[in-house]
């Protein structure tokens, strides 16, 4: 073990620098900011995740937010194993009927104020499974949604700025602003 | 009892390719019911349509597969799980999703249908749903100052839904009962009538950490189907895929069983080397899952004109890395005491569930569809299928670890011998028939069945994830270890959710 940790001290850090704050991609997610979160959050968020009946493509790629590339701790955000302790819920899936009550009841356990990213193509719409007899299709059909995070599965650089757009309303995020939350 | 062949003779045979599918009755689906029970055959599914079911088991020594056809006689069909109880849960799938009972079945609970559907048997009669969800029962444990502990659907960590319900006594788990179907999304209902390319879509997305595994299997048994030969680069191609996709999951579990057992220094490095292979599987194939290059004709994605270098890099990167990994996991006396012994499955359960990938082979069972049933271009890569007997956490880590050394070798192999030509071929004329195709995914053998109609639509396609054969041994060996250790026993069988529920 001693050789490794040595190693770890001798090497750079792999850490990818913090994505640019992009206008043409972040138009594309078609974001709800919210006014004040940084404010009221001072720069840091809790996370908790909401598979509501993804491949478990997405969770890969959440999972990979917290790889030494990605490192999603340094910037403030990172994820909770309860609502309870949650600002933001991060839901993929095509809400399937089976798990629409658990998202319903996940959201009445986060305390206000929260917000909802729908994350990848299913949560955004209900993907491929839109017509499923199983499936209800959009996160936003079930619980009020603030944000899009697009991509099958979204990549985790596009996590990193969808989630950096939720926490740093900058100029250039605040022209894409639209209605506040509504809780 | 009548032999196979008996079984095989007297009954019609149906177009289904490689392997022929016969038209059998009652007392042969009982007989093979028997031989199922005597560990004479395994079983590698059992799936429904409207009006019959159908079975698929293995036959040892040389492996052959048979499938069997039982025309359901008053929307029944006589019990399989009866007798050889993995297939319980797959009668209960059925049964919500067709409307076809097990006769003399030893659990008539629903699986997938929770109750919360429009419908009940949404592939079948379509019976109105009921008014309200009707509460699952749970099976019974009794006993002086047991406990229960109800988890999820919704999970602490990042991790897909189910529920399970624990009973302890004390710290010792007692028993497990997983409730799952909670990611139902009703893939094999929106597969029907679906053309190839949307299929093959949906296939990609059973189970997103196969998404390659599934992909081919799909493709294999549409080209089964259809009579067709993808071109021989696209084959090799889809192997390197394949090995790579095993690759990138392997080393994400073991770091994810390390940092179960609160040894997170191993997830930081494994998972380093699993985002390595997944960048390169994005430069050479366009998608670090390298999801939906894989279709019914060959390979949408040819691979980048640097694939070579990028692989060859990457393969040398993983093999400087790994043993040094290995080697800590190997010292590490408190992560060691926490894996060896740790969940134990016993090679005869493993056998009787036929249960693949490290699963089985961590107890004993030694069966790999790409040398077993040996599809190309496994018949000509050499290759070793690691296999042992302990069946404890600790083995399953191990089996990953040297399957990561035998996909490296079978990826330098694989870049040499890969032909040059064209990576896909356009099917001329849509033609109708039915395939079935084997392949083993990172998690076992995948199995995926399908007929196609004359208008180069699918009629129905099946497709059965390794974890029907994996979850239930999972409650089965946290019998009799504390709470604690249920996370690290779990992450070792790493049972896929979504391709299980589908």
């Amino acid at each position: 073990m001693r050789d490794i940790l040595l190693q770890g001290f001798l090497r750079s850090p792999l850490t990818e620098p913090r994505p640019a704050a992009d206008d043409s991609e972040l138009a594309a997610l078609s974001a709800q900011l919210k006014r004040g979160v940084d404010k009221t959050f001072g720069r840091s968020l809790a996370i908790r995740h909401v598979d509501a009946g993804s491949c478990n493509a997405c969770e890969l790629e959440i999972h990979a937010l917290n790889n030494p590339f990605y490192d999603l701790e340094r910037f403030g955000l990172k994820f909770v194993a309860s609502p309870r302790h949650a600002d933001v819920l991060l839901v993929t899936g095509p809400v399937t009927r089976n798990m629409r009550e658990a998202l319903e009841r996940t959201y009445a356990a986060t305390p206000a104020p929260k917000w909802v990213v729908a994350s990848g193509a299913c949560a955004i719409d209900g993907g491929f499974y839109r017509e499923s007899y199983a499936c209800v299709g959009a996160a936003a059909d079930v619980i009020p949604v603030d944000l899009h995070i697009p991509g099958c599965p979204p990549e985790p650089i596009m996590l990193v700025k969808g989630l950096l757009a939720l926490l740093c309303p900058e100029p250039a995020n605040l022209s894409i602003l639209t209605v506040p939350h509504p809780s | 009892m009548p032999t196979l062949s008996e079984i095989r003779d007297p009954f019609p045979e149906m177009d289904c390719r490689p392997w022929p599918r016969r038209l059998i009755a009652a007392p042969a689906w009982r007989a093979l019911v028997e031989k199922l029970a005597a560990g004479e055959l395994s079983l590698l599914g059992l799936w429904g349509e409207a009006a019959c079911v159908h079975m698929a088991v293995l036959e040892p020594s040389p492996y052959s597969v048979v499938v069997a056809s039982l025309a359901a006689e008053d929307g029944g069909f006589p019990s399989v799980g009866r007798r050889h109880p993995p297939a319980i849960r797959l009668e209960r799938a059925i049964h919500d999703l067709f409307g076809l009972r097990a006769v003399d079945a030893l659990d008539d609970r629903p699986w997938l249908d929770h109750g919360r559907w429009p419908v009940r048997a949404p592939l079948g009669a379509k019976i109105p749903a009921l008014a309200s969800p009707p509460a699952y029962a749970f099976l019974p444990s009794v006993g002086q100052g047991l406990s229960q502990i109800p988890v999820g659907p919704v999970h602490a960590g990042i991790i897909e839904p189910g529920h399970f319900r624990f009973t302890t006594g004390g710290e010792t788990l007692v028993r497990l009962e997983a409730r799952l179907g909670y990611t139902h999304k009703g893939v094999e209902g929106l597969m029907a009538g679906a053309t190839l390319d949307h299929a093959a879509k949906l296939a990609a997305r059973c189970s997103g950490d196969s998404t390659v595994a599934y992909s081919l299997a799909f493709a294999q048994a549409v080209e089964a189907a259809q009579g067709l030969a993808p071109p021989p680069r696209a084959v090799w191609i889809r192997a390197l895929m394949a090995e790579l996709e095993r690759i990138a999951n392997h080393l994400g579990d073991f770091g994810a069983i390390c940092n179960d057992a609160a040894f997170a220094l191993m997830l930081a490095h494994c998972s380093v080397l699993r985002e390595h292979v997944l960048r390169a599987c994005a430069s050479c194939f366009g998608h670090r899952l390298m999801m939906d290059a894989i279709v019914p004709g060959g390979v949408r994605v040819d691979g980048a004109e640097h694939a070579e270098i990028i692989l060859r890099g990457l393969v040398a990167t993983i093999r400087l890395a790994l043993p040094q990994l290995a080697a800590l996991y190997d010292n590490t006396a408190s992560l060691q005491d926490r894996t060896v012994g740790a969940g134990i499955l016993k090679p005869e359960l493993a056998r009787r569930f036929a249960c693949g990938g490290f699963v089985g082979r961590a107890s004993g069972r030694s069966f790999d569809a790409r040398r077993d049933l040996a599809y190309a271009p496994y018949d000509k890569l050499s290759f070793d299928v690691p296999v042992l007997q302990e069946g404890d956490v600790n083995a399953r880590v191990w089996i990953r670890i040297r399957e990561i050394e035998q996909s490296l070798c079978l990826i330098d192999q694989i870049l040499t011998e890969t032909p040059s030509g064209d990576s896909y071929a356009e099917t001329a004329t849509p033609q109708a028939g039915e395939g079935l195709a084997i392949v083993e995914g990172f998690r076992g053998d995948i199995l995926v069945w399908t007929r196609v109609g004359s208008d180069g639509a699918v009629e129905r396609c099946h497709l059965r994830d390794p974890s029907w054969f994996q979850w239930p041994l999972l409650e089965a060996v946290v019998e009799g270890n504390i709470v604690a250790d249920f996370p690290l026993c779990n992450k070792s069988f790493n049972c896929s959710y979504s391709g299980h529920d589908l």
